[in-house]
């Protein structure tokens, strides 16, 4: 819309005084938040938060690299668990338990990114779906992993002095990392490493031809995706506080893989969208026979041609039609609607 | 111990191939995964499950029944869903059929809830036959030469009819299909309707072995999948070894080195195979026009 003219233009964070005044609204509100709303709406904004981490993480790989991973579900187990575990085993402070399950499932990342650099298409999503159920499977029988049970997060203390119990204190950590986070994220996608990763999915042979190292940046797209993911089930251990390896199952991959393409595929605003809409949509739908109205229609339904016991599918069935008709009718997902919108009333009487 | 293992192996690759066959089959036209596979069988062997238990129909009525809806469902799918996507690449086309699987999985679930049942079969699962040193249950050789019947017409089906010779005419290049007058949707219609139908048959010759509930081609189609992609998934005969092979080694690893991490082996073995020939084992490599 704006014509950029140098190339700092292009790179800045923020492109107009609108956007900085929004940014900072946005960052008012993330801190009054947890004053004004009740423990059930902050515990959803740090689940909506952790999923807007993994969202991030799996866009930079799915759109802005183009490959597909089914796996992700694996990443966010590895993270979760190695975080737990360095800091009940080995009792390292919270901190650096984080950033050592990122790194762990960075290095996972980036073995799953060598085999996955001559895959492309339906080999590649097999690859990275067979790794993430390898994953989950051997840390279901592993007895050092808490086996078949799971293990429960040990108690949160930030810098060793502060004690974290509740969903509100934990909110300020979870929210400050995602904040962090998905700005990194931003920027990184506008630097040279953003723009190989574009190249790579537009064509990677071009982007071979034009000098990116396609074994470099593969590897990496797929190393820090899995850092991302690995955070944000560092801090999904601690918000549950019990963690057991059967949630993260192919059901999540599929889940991360919806918010990605819902919210938008290949940008980082579409990505934070996508989360806070599809976990909203997830948590709603998990009691779907106390919503107002329609509630009381589905209970009907299900006594007379389904069964009561099986309302809670609804969500299931919901979820993904959903899905099937974002991709089929925006492909750009809610980011499209969005960008179509702003257009529509920038340009109204005409 | 080898032998009957090598049976069982057999058995259970049977529903591998078969599913296999299935994925490869819409692959080949549409050049998508159909991760709903599973889901559309499942369902599909509920329906039959419901001729035969709510309305205590005959094997025969039953069987033909659900067939009959596997075909439904899956042009329906492909004429509802599939052929209304604006954008249609590899990514958006996994996702809608990962959105039906999740729906249709739903539907299961709230229609016949998460109790196991136990499905009849007019083939039963413990008279067995000897085979030297192995036995094989008359379900086990009925589930062998049901799939191999069904490869057989396959086979037929793509060789000597007009279908199948369109079909592949449609696979190769299908706006050269197109010109020379072949209706390339109703072709992908035609796809993936058969193609639901020998999930269905893999889905109902499984059933009797495990127990009906929403989960049970939960991990076949994975398998199958894997199978698959093992032998390469632009080659039927390729799938079906890839089915047999898969189920075979599987078994082979749950008798002899650990029966807990048997589930896992088939898919280490598809990454270690995809390194070495990222197409599987027997398709040619995959070239690119730039």
């Amino acid at each position: 819309m704006d014509i950029k003219r140098d190339y700092y233009e292009d790179i800045q964070l923020l492109d107009s005084r609108v956007l900085w005044f929004w940014f900072l609204m946005l960052i008012a509100a993330l801190i009054t938040f947890p004053f004004l709303a009740s423990n059930y709406y902050i515990y959803m904004a740090n689940y909506m938060a952790i999923n807007v981490l993994v969202t991030v993480g799996l866009n930079m790989l799915v759109g802005y690299t183009g490959q597909i991973s089914l796996g992700h579900a694996g990443f966010f187990a590895i993270g979760a668990f190695t975080t737990v575990l360095l800091m009940s085993k080995l009792s390292f402070p919270f901190l650096i338990a984080l950033i050592g399950g990122g790194a762990i499932s960075t290095l996972f990342g980036f073995i799953l990114g060598i085999p996955a650099l001559r895959l492309v298409g339906p080999y590649l999503a097999i690859a990275t779906l067979g790794f993430g159920m390898a994953i989950t499977q051997l840390i279901g029988r592993w007895a050092f992993f808490g086996g078949r049970m799971g293990i429960q997060a040990p108690p949160l203390k930030l810098f060793g002095l502060y004690s974290v119990s509740s969903d509100r204190e934990l909110y300020f950590i979870i929210i400050t990392i995602t904040f962090l986070l998905t700005m990194a994220a931003r920027n990184l996608m506008k630097t040279k490493v953003g723009r190989a990763f574009i190249a790579i999915r537009d064509s990677d042979i071009a982007a071979q031809t034009m000098g990116v190292n396609l074994t470099y940046y593969k590897t990496l797209a797929f190393a820090i995706s899995a850092f991302y993911t690995g955070i944000a089930g560092g801090l999904m251990a601690f918000m549950l506080g019990f963690i057991n390896p059967s949630s993260f199952n192919f059901i999540l991959s599929i889940y991360f893989l919806a918010f990605v393409i819902v919210g938008g595929v290949g940008t980082i605003f579409g990505s934070i969208m996508g989360g806070v809409v599809m976990t909203w949509l997830i948590l709603m739908l998990d009691k779907v026979q106390d919503l107002p109205y329609i509630g009381e229609l589905l209970m009907t339904v299900s006594e007379n041609w389904m069964s009561v016991t099986g309302i809670h599918n609804i969500a299931s069935i919901f979820l993904g039609l959903i899905i099937v008709l974002i991709v089929v009718f925006e492909p750009l997902g809610l980011y499209g609607f969005w960008i179509r919108t702003k257009i529509y009333w920038k340009t109204w009487p005409f | 111990m080898f032998l009957q293992l090598l049976v069982s192996g057999i058995s259970i690759g049977s529903i591998y191939a078969l599913v296999a066959l299935a994925m490869v089959i819409i692959y080949k036209t549409s050049e998508v995964p159909n991760f709903a596979q599973g889901e559309m069988a499942m369902i599909s062997t509920f329906v039959a499950f419901m001729f035969l238990d709510t309305y205590g129909q005959s094997f025969i009525v039953s069987f033909t029944g659900a067939l009959g809806f596997a075909v439904a469902l899956g042009v329906f799918l492909e004429f509802v869903f599939l052929r209304r996507a604006k954008d249609p690449n590899v990514l958006s086309l996994i996702l809608i059929t990962l959105g039906f699987e999740m729906m249709l999985y739903g539907l299961a679930s709230w229609k016949w809830g998460a109790e196991q049942k136990s499905f009849p079969f007019p083939v039963s699962d413990f008279d067995i036959v000897n085979l030297g040193q192995a036995v094989a249950s008359h379900l086990n050789i009925a589930t062998l030469f049901v799939a191999l019947f069904l490869m057989f017409i396959l086979f037929l089906f793509f060789k000597y009819t007009k279908v199948g010779i369109a079909m592949k005419a449609t696979q190769q290049n299908m706006i050269a299909a197109r010109i020379n007058g072949i209706r390339a949707n109703r072709i992908l219609s035609i796809t993936w309707g058969m193609s639901s139908f020998i999930g269905a048959v893999a889905g109902m010759m499984l059933a009797p072995i495990a127990t009906l509930d929403p989960n049970l081609m939960m991990d076949p189609l994975l398998k199958g999948f894997a199978a698959a992609v093992l032998g390469g998934m632009t080659t039927l005969v390729g799938s079906a070894i890839g089915g047999y092979l898969l189920g075979i080694i599987e078994t082979l690893f749950g008798g002899y080195v650990s029966l807990q991490f048997k589930s896992i082996v088939a898919f280490l073995i598809i990454v270690l195979v995809l390194c070495f020939k990222p197409s599987g084992l027997f398709a040619k490599h995959y070239v690119r026009r730039v």
